[in-house]
């Protein structure tokens, strides 16, 4: 998250109440928000009231350039489709491109837990290597830290990123109008539910990957087709897509209105959700965003994306209406309906 | 207490009848078979699975039985209005319909 | 506002034919033929004929995993008006109380026992926090999708003690008993279960007594069903006079249901039917019944939350099996927490009230910060309704035609 860029002024009033911090804090949804939205805006952010966004937009004397941070921590380190390193690479990258802006260089800290075979470093490393490649980003530099054994899962890697603004687009919730259409970029839930096999606790097995890719090309080809009808995107991780449309229902203050049949989904995905009672639209991505385009503009959208190397699977997914007012709704063929909202913490299975 | 998706028996363990693995659109775990002994099932039948246990098997004439009778819904009573406007006085008649 | 969503969802279909083949496939067999659009609409107009305008039905669905299917597929926006749907009592954790919790997880701070449960149970909150922040601070808290998962943990952990925190109705209940066989005939001792199975024939009863009920008819219970079959609900139509369809949870299979809950309406008939045929036996699962039947034995009394103490309602561990009882092994407080008498759960259960009717709806008691049993689990009558009703409301204004 960041915020428009502006000097604090005074500092603001902490709203944030929770006695602790647990982990819902960290998983994306509405606990997350609170932290974000009570603590660290008021005294971090001063007192702008535009909504926080992907990247943060700074300007140098007249130049203005993107920067964005994120910070990486998954068990197991590595997963069928990927690891933590390239998780750390495109995630910054993504940030940086759903903001419009193509990522120029990266800087990477580690903190390191005591014990940690050099092996299982230098791998996580080399993949940062080729993920950097493969997204035409430089790595200029970085910091290590060792803390005692225990104290961090292996490793928590942090990337911070910086880039030049895309020509030809502006990303602005205000800009959202009813009837604009919303795009995905691909299937849900990839990421997540391979992580969640991953663990082992639940004992299933999937023929499935991470989606962990940079989602950069596919953004550069969309504006190319339809930057000026291009209002806001963003990538859908922690929280899965229903957190993002739901921040973008509330920053937009209209509604958003999806077409359930026509969200891509894999089967192995969904049928991992129908098993453990999840919804895949609550699952994170790690190499997809989501996009509003104005409607003049959305067949050229859809058609850019499907035609772009891994925008295959693009669809147009919904739609912006002015109700329901700063909410989500589903609805099917048949004429049924469902408000999704976001998380609290991190999606459970249940058996009810 | 209510969530139970329907799988398909892929294979039965060879040291234990009681373990076998199950598919759901290429998801796969072993279940446990315990609660079915009485109708031990073979790899290929369909059963209902809830907390990583088979709770029944899935009778497909049943599924299928149940689909015919959904498709067909409607359609008796828009035959019988047909039958009516033809003024057959015999045709039988549900009062409660019209 | 449902003519506007059906007019949308007509041109939606016409739209989806054209480009989309995808639609007609049937990907997860058994679940995909139950959620056909088009032969969704047509027994949604079935029912709109059948259910005329004059009579107002009042429609029970006992069990949690309907009240989810019912939101999660948008039912009542196909239902017409005069259907109403009242949200019953079976969802096994809103019923829990919370000292169960607090007892259960007062056994697990000991830094050698492993409290193991399914996800359901994991944000309820006990006096001193829920499952959840309990790990936050310390305690070996795990999820496990399967009783049998939890054994394992204890065959993986020999060091330690695993307490399965077992909670559910006759679905899962054989489970925990099948696991439990096989626990004692391995001879594994580091391993226990705290049992809070409840049955569902005690609260529909409860419901049926309840002087303030006015219901027609009942959708009944489909996955317990597939254990204590059809027979044990033939008293709801016998002696109160109320029709019931067991049912499976597709929307299909919920809407024909209903059509069938009609029909016997409109004949003025009270029976059971068994609509989930292709899973329900008649006479239920007897190696299921057998099983539970080994290992369990009724209390002679338990706490619901919201319904009180009800006789016979809920299952313990037999004298052969004390070994493999958490309450046995271990001591347990035994504290009874109420609920602050604003909360009125009790009403709501029994579908007296609806959701936004009770005081501290959507003020004090939020699915975030749940007050009452029923805002504690996703499918509790006062969660669904918040999470998914409420906003809804506020649709008044049709919906715009789709571009």
């Amino acid at each position: 998250m960041s915020a428009p860029a502006a000097m604090p002024s005074e500092p603001a009033r902490v709203r944030f109440r929770d006695p602790q911090i647990e982990m819902a804090h960290g998983a994306g949804g509405k606990a997350s928000r609170r932290l974000v939205e009570g603590l660290f805006a008021p005294l971090l952010f001063g007192n702008s009231p535009g909504p926080l966004g992907d990247a943060a937009v700074v300007d140098i004397n007249g130049t203005k350039i993107a920067l964005t941070t994120d910070s990486f921590v998954v068990r197991p380190l590595t997963f069928p489709g990927g690891s933590i390193g390239e998780l750390a690479v495109n995630g910054t990258v993504n940030d940086l491109a759903v903001s419009g802006a193509k990522a120029e260089a990266l800087v990477v800290t580690y903190v390191l837990e005591a014990g940690l075979p050099t092996s299982v470093l230098e791998a996580e490393v080399r993949a940062m290597a080729q993920a950097a490649r493969t997204a035409g980003v430089r790595i200029a530099g970085g910091d290590t830290k060792v803390v005692e054994h225990g104290k961090a899962d292996q490793m928590y890697i942090t990337t911070t990123g910086v880039g030049r603004l895309l020509r030809g687009v502006t990303i602005d919730p205000s800009a959202v109008r009813a009837g604009d259409k919303v795009l995905l970029s691909g299937p849900v839930g990839d990421h997540g539910i391979t992580i969640l096999l991953a663990r082992g606790d639940l004992d299933f097995e999937a023929d499935l990957r991470s989606d962990t890719r940079t989602v950069l090309p596919l953004v550069e080809a969309l504006v190319h087709a339809a930057g000026p009808g291009v209002r806001w995107m963003r990538d859908p991780t922690r929280g899965g897509a229903a957190t993002s449309l739901n921040e973008l229902a509330r920053d937009c203050g209209l509604g958003v209105v999806l077409f359930e049949e026509r969200i891509p989904v894999r089967d192995t995905v969904r049928g991992a959700c129908e098993l453990l009672g999840l919804d895949p639209l609550h699952i994170a991505n790690e190499g997809q965003f989501l996009a509003v385009v104005a409607p003049e503009y959305a067949d050229a959208a859809i058609n850019a994306l499907a035609l772009a190397p891994g925008g295959s699977e693009a669809q147009v997914i919904g739609e912006i209406r002015e109700q329901p007012a700063g909410s989500v709704l589903i609805t099917t063929l048949y004429g049924g309906s469902r408000i999704i909202d976001m998380l609290v913490g991190d999606p459970l299975p249940r058996i009810c | 207490m209510c969530l139970a998706i329907p799988g398909k028996i892929v294979e039965i363990s060879s040291d234990n009848k009681d373990s076998a693995l199950v598919d759901v659109v290429g998801v796969r775990r072993r279940i446990d078979l315990g609660l079915l002994q009485d109708d031990q099932p073979v790899p290929g039948d369909w059963v209902l699975i809830h907390v990583g246990f088979a709770m029944s098997k899935i009778s497909e004439q049943d599924a299928a039985d149940q689909m015919n009778t959904l498709r067909m819904l409607g359609e008796i009573d828009g035959a019988m209005q047909e039958v009516q406007g033809y003024g057959l006085e015999d045709a039988q008649r549900d009062p409660e319909i019209q | 506002m449902r003519s506007e969503i059906r007019k949308s969802s007509e041109i939606h279909l016409r739209q989806a034919r054209k480009t989309d083949a995808r639609n007609a496939e049937i990907r997860m067999r058994f679940v995909d033929e139950f959620r056909e659009p088009e032969l969704i609409s047509k027994t949604a107009e079935e029912i709109r004929r059948l259910a005329g305008k004059e009579r107002h039905h009042r429609m029970m669905e006992v069990c949690g995993g309907h009240t989810h299917a019912i939101y999660r597929f948008g039912l009542k926006d196909i239902l017409p008006d005069n259907i109403e749907l009242i949200h019953g009592p079976g969802c096994p954790v809103c019923v829990l109380p919370m000292g169960r919790i607090d007892d259960g997880l007062s056994i697990a701070q000991d830094p050698d026992v492993i409290f193991a449960a399914f996800g359901d149970m994991m944000r309820v909150p006990g006096t001193q926090g829920s499952p959840l922040e309990h790990k936050a601070r310390g305690m070996d808290v795990r999820i496990v999708y399967s009783p049998s998962d939890a054994l394992k943990l204890a065959r993986m952990n020999p060091g330690k003690h695993v307490m399965f925190f077992a909670i559910g109705f006759e679905t899962t209940a054989p489970s925990t008993a099948l696991t439990l066989m096989r626990a004692k005939a391995e001879g594994i001792r580091n391993f226990s279960v705290f049992c809070n199975h409840v049955t569902i024939i005690p609260a529909i009863r409860a419901i049926l007594d309840s002087p303030d009920m006015r219901l027609d008819a009942f959708i009944g219970p489909g996955h317990v069903s597939t254990v204590i079959g059809c027979r044990p609900y033939e008293w709801i139509a016998r002696n109160e006079g109320k029709p019931i369809v067991v049912s499976g949870f597709e929307p299909l299979d919920m809407l024909q249901s209903v059509v069938m809950l009609l029909h016997q309406l409109r004949k003025g008939e009270a029976k059971v039917e068994n609509q989930y045929k292709r899973v329900v036996p008649w006479e239920g699962n007897r190696a299921a019944l057998r099983a539970m039947a080994e290992v369990f034995e009724l209390r002679p009394y338990f706490e619901w939350r919201g319904l009180g103490f009800i006789s016979q309602s809920a299952l313990r561990l037999r004298d052969n099996y004390a070994e493999w009882d958490a309450e046995q092994r271990f001591q347990v407080p035994g504290i009874r927490v109420t609920d602050p008498k604003a909360a009125q759960c009790g009403e709501v259960l029994k579908g007296v009230l609806k959701p936004h009717q009770c005081k501290l709806f959507g003020r004090e008691c939020t699915p975030e910060h749940p007050i009452g049993a029923l805002m504690v689990s996703s499918e509790g009558s006062c969660a669904a309704y918040f999470n998914y009703e409420h906003r809804k409301a506020a649709l008044v204004n049709s919906l715009t035609s789709i571009a």
